[in-house]
């Protein structure tokens, strides 16, 4: 890439990225939310986060994977469980990537 | 003496998704030196740009020469969550002045929504202090997203192959540390199956408009779900005064 294409890349990501997060709290004080758009905006971090995540999850290779040979599956698997168990983040955290890098260890055996 | 407080408080309630995102930070380092990339050019993505997941989608569409055009509308696609995550905080921030509202625009990032969303909810902070553990949220992302951005850019130059051990799955325990907590009612749990099933099943559209796709039928099976949830818990409150 030469140095002009990176600019312009730096530059437009900044430009969508930050207009995208701004542009709500720029004209803050006239946007008034409807109800029912605040309700349907309570499901917005579960479902975009789950979409991010569940292909990375069940088809690491671009491939449908859910077989315990999937470090991905069992660490994610593990980390679901102890977060609905304690709902503590940080044992979450730990407990999804300490099961993940011991099967990804045990898989590659 | 407050503010000083606050931006702790915002800070601390970060520290479970900041360690998650240390792994994520060295990864995309590390990437972007094995795809050949200058250093400058990953620091000046995570200093400017600051979009974890975006920066991700970015540096892989360049490493197959995708056209510009595509991966800045790409950018644009993965961040519009960020547009929902401002429009549930306008009513905390719509008072606080252009200056500081410019700040928190820059520096909405999932974490720092998901770490600060909740205070608000559980009345630690208000609409007077809330922006300030906002912004001490926001620094301590932005100084360990850039600090490990530079690790990893440097220890990728090192250390080659890197990139293969899977250190993004720290992306994906920090997102299942933010979704467990929601899942105590039906909705949240029909929005989550929903949206996973539909991000599997249209995983192959371009430009991951999978995901938005999925993201939003998440959104509308989670908001009818509780519309009709809400309807069936008035009609037997109707039975009992009958």
């Amino acid at each position: 890439m030469t140095t002009v294409d990176s600019v312009i890349v730096i530059a437009g990501m900044f430009l969508v990225t930050f207009g995208i997060r701004f542009v709500l709290f720029a004209r803050a004080h006239k946007v008034s939310m409807p109800e029912w758009l605040e309700k349907a905006l309570r499901y917005v971090p579960v479902a975009v986060l789950t979409a991010i995540i569940t292909p990375m999850i069940v088809m690491p290779n671009q491939q449908l994977n859910v077989a315990l040979n999937n470090p991905w599956l069992l660490g994610a698997a593990a980390a679901f469980l102890v977060g609905i168990w304690r709902q503590q983040q940080l044992l979450t955290i730990v407990v999804g990537v300490l099961v993940f890098f011991i099967s990804k260890y045990l898989v590659g055996l | 003496m407050s503010l000083f407080k606050e931006m702790r408080r915002g800070a601390v309630a970060s520290i479970p998704m900041i360690v998650g995102g240390i792994p994520f930070g060295l990864l995309f380092g590390s990437l972007a030196s094995s795809y050949g990339l200058s250093p400058w050019f990953a620091m000046a993505m995570s200093s400017v740009v600051f979009a974890g997941s975006a920066q991700f989608v970015a540096i892989g569409l360049i490493s197959i020469h995708a056209p510009l055009w595509v991966i800045i509308s790409t950018t644009f696609v993965v961040n519009l969550r960020h547009l929902l995550y401002a429009a549930d905080l306008v009513k905390f921030v719509k008072h606080l002045p252009m200056k500081v509202r410019v700040i928190m625009g820059f520096g909405l990032i999932d974490e720092t929504y998901a770490a600060v969303r909740p205070l608000y909810g559980t009345r630690v902070v208000d609409e007077k202090n809330g922006h300030q553990a906002y912004l001490g949220s926001f620094l301590s992302f932005y100084l360990m997203w850039n600090v490990t951005t530079f690790l990893g850019v440097m220890s990728g130059e090192l250390i080659p192959g890197m990139s293969d051990w899977g250190l993004e799955f720290a992306m994906v325990a920090t997102f299942i540390g933010i979704i467990t907590p929601y899942l105590k009612s039906k909705p949240f749990v029909l929005a989550l199956l929903s949206s996973a099933v539909t991000s599997v099943l249209l995983v192959g559209l371009p430009n991951n408009l999978g995901l938005l796709v999925a993201a939003m039928i998440g959104v509308l099976v989670g908001y009818l779900s509780d519309l009709r949830l809400g309807k069936c818990q008035l009609d037997k409150a109707e039975e009992v005064v009958r």
